[in-house]
């Protein structure tokens, strides 16, 4: 997390002890590098790096990432190319785009990145980062699922599921909505072969411990 | 053996029948699951997308319960669960200066439920509980995301080819079969909000499955098992083609192969009714 910060710090702190700004190479040949400082990067990428923990500078674009990404093909804008454009300091495509909403923190990116980059924790902090600065968001109905959701558990300390469900529907699409493109009637009876099979249950499961809970989401509360 | 149990949401919910198997399974086996006195949610994706410390907060509160009990072992069945108690106990090891509310100084050992059966009961304590073996069953397995992945924080060594529930299938008689989509994603959560991108994920799953000569597909995510086993109908209509893969939680074929007495409960529960599938291979 704050690791990436420090490595910054600390490339920071080396490039100036080497006043000529110059690296040593193992050749022998003195190879000039271009040392970056966090006061260098753009604003909107110094701000993820921070946010986030990632270094996305040590991106070299192998593109390993976007290669194993399972939705890039519903992506507006794929995974490599986000840290790209971070570092360009493209923030409102970034933070505007459906992407950030799209992924699904399955983590094969982070896991096969060469330069050890949790594209996950990144996607994070951009969603965090596009809802607190007001951006219209690239698939709104994610943001209000995540808020349905943890709303239910600040309610009751555990999921209910009908009722996040219930919840999600008419702040994401209103019944008419779905109504006419069709999803009620489909969710609706996948609804009721559930019941019936007995995996959702009609009435919420509250823990004793709410006020601890209340207090653990006052932190998002402040933002 | 005493062991300190997460169900989490899911369990208590939609995969019912996980819980149900598990606990059946568990006791057969000698290992008594005591769950965590009104544990909460884990926050889940929603938590993470969110805020940093709701998705650490709510699992600390867990684990804080389980060490309070004086567990130093707690299963974990559901995939999501495991691996967000885990990003919460990595936060709280690495970074406890950003949360310093949350006391919390390790101690409680988080397993995901198959690599706790491996481990600490061992195929051989299972291969002795066995009563009916399951030849002939062909299936792949299907671990999904969040067990393995991110490997530094769920500890998996085996994050691109698990093996390990593999092994448990195999030692019931099971033909495991091989195929590549082990962890790929089913889509998860984004069942509610894109349910096109989980028929697109689970459609070629199946897909995949059958082309590797499965018969069913085993897993040990409840959040898998609910979009392959739920989305199942809607997928056969939108790919035309009539899927009839059956979704088993590891811990049912367990139930079965050890001869439990409520598997027809747990299979009544699938969408996918898998009652066939067995009968013909003279399992029920």
């Amino acid at each position: 997390m704050v690791n990436a910060t420090e490595e910054i710090k600390k490339e920071t702190a080396s490039a100036e002890d080497n006043k000529a700004g110059i690296a040593g190479s193992t050749s022998g040949f003195p190879v000039s590098m271009k040392v970056y400082k966090l006061k260098d990067l753009k604003p909107f990428s110094r701000e993820i790096i921070k946010s986030s923990g990632e270094n996305i500078n040590n991106c070299y674009q192998c593109k390993k990432c976007s290669n194993g990404c399972p939705i890039t093909y519903a992506m507006d804008i794929q995974p490599h190319l986000i840290i790209k454009m971070i570092q360009l300091g493209m923030e409102k495509e970034v933070l505007g785009s459906k992407t950030i909403w799209l992924c699904a923190a399955c983590e094969t990116c982070g896991t096969r990145c060469p330069n050890e980059i949790k594209l996950a924790d990144m996607m994070d902090s951009l969603r965090q980062m596009a809802e607190t600065k007001g951006y219209v968001l690239g698939q709104k109905n994610a943001s209000i699922f995540h808020k349905s959701f943890l709303d239910s558990i600040e309610k009751y300390g555990r999921v209910y599921e009908i009722g996040m469900i219930r919840d999600f529907t008419i702040k994401a699409s209103g019944l008419f909505g779905k109504f006419f493109d069709g999803s009620l009637m489909r969710d609706g009876k996948l609804g009721i072969k559930l019941i019936k099979k007995g995996k959702l249950g009609f009435s919420p499961h509250k823990i004793k411990g709410t006020a601890q809970i209340k207090e653990i989401f006052k932190k998002l509360k402040r933002g | 053996m005493k062991v300190s149990y997460y169900p989490g949401c899911s369990l208590h919910g939609t995969g019912r029948e996980y819980a149900e198997s598990t606990e059946a399974v568990f006791k057969s086996l000698g290992t008594e699951l005591v769950e965590i006195e009104d544990w909460n949610c884990c926050g889940a994706s929603s938590g993470h997308s969110r805020n940093r410390d709701v998705a650490v907060g709510l699992p600390a509160r867990n684990l804080l319960l389980a060490k309070k009990s004086g567990f130093t072992d707690m299963v974990i069945p559901c995939s999501a669960c495991f691996q967000r108690t885990k990003v919460a106990e990595h936060e709280l090891k690495n970074h406890p200066e950003m949360f310093p509310e949350i006391k919390y100084d390790g101690g409680v050992h988080i397993m995901d439920i198959v690599t706790f059966v491996s481990e600490n009961i061992g195929i051989d304590t299972i291969k002795k509980k066995i009563k009916k073996h399951l030849d002939g069953l062909k299936a792949v397995t299907y671990y999904g995301c969040l067990t393995m992945r991110h490997p530094s924080i769920t500890g998996s060594k085996d994050f691109e080819n698990p093996r390990n529930m593999d092994a448990l299938l195999t030692a019931l008689g099971i033909d495991v079969l091989d195929w590549s989509y082990k962890t790929d994603c089913c889509g998860g959560s984004l069942v509610l909000t894109r349910p096109d991108i989980v028929w697109e994920l689970s459609g070629r799953l199946y897909d995949k499955a059958i082309e590797a000569g499965a018969e069913c597909i085993v897993t040990l995510c409840p959040l898998c098992q609910g979009n392959l086993d739920q989305q199942q109908a809607e997928i056969s209509k939108k790919n035309n083609r009539k899927y009839n893969l059956p979704v088993f939680y590891f811990t049912e074929l367990m139930g079965l192969a050890m001869g439990e007495g409520d598997v027809n409960t747990w299979f009544k529960r699938h969408l996918v009714d898998p009652t066939a599938l067995l009968k013909s291979k003279k399992f029920l």
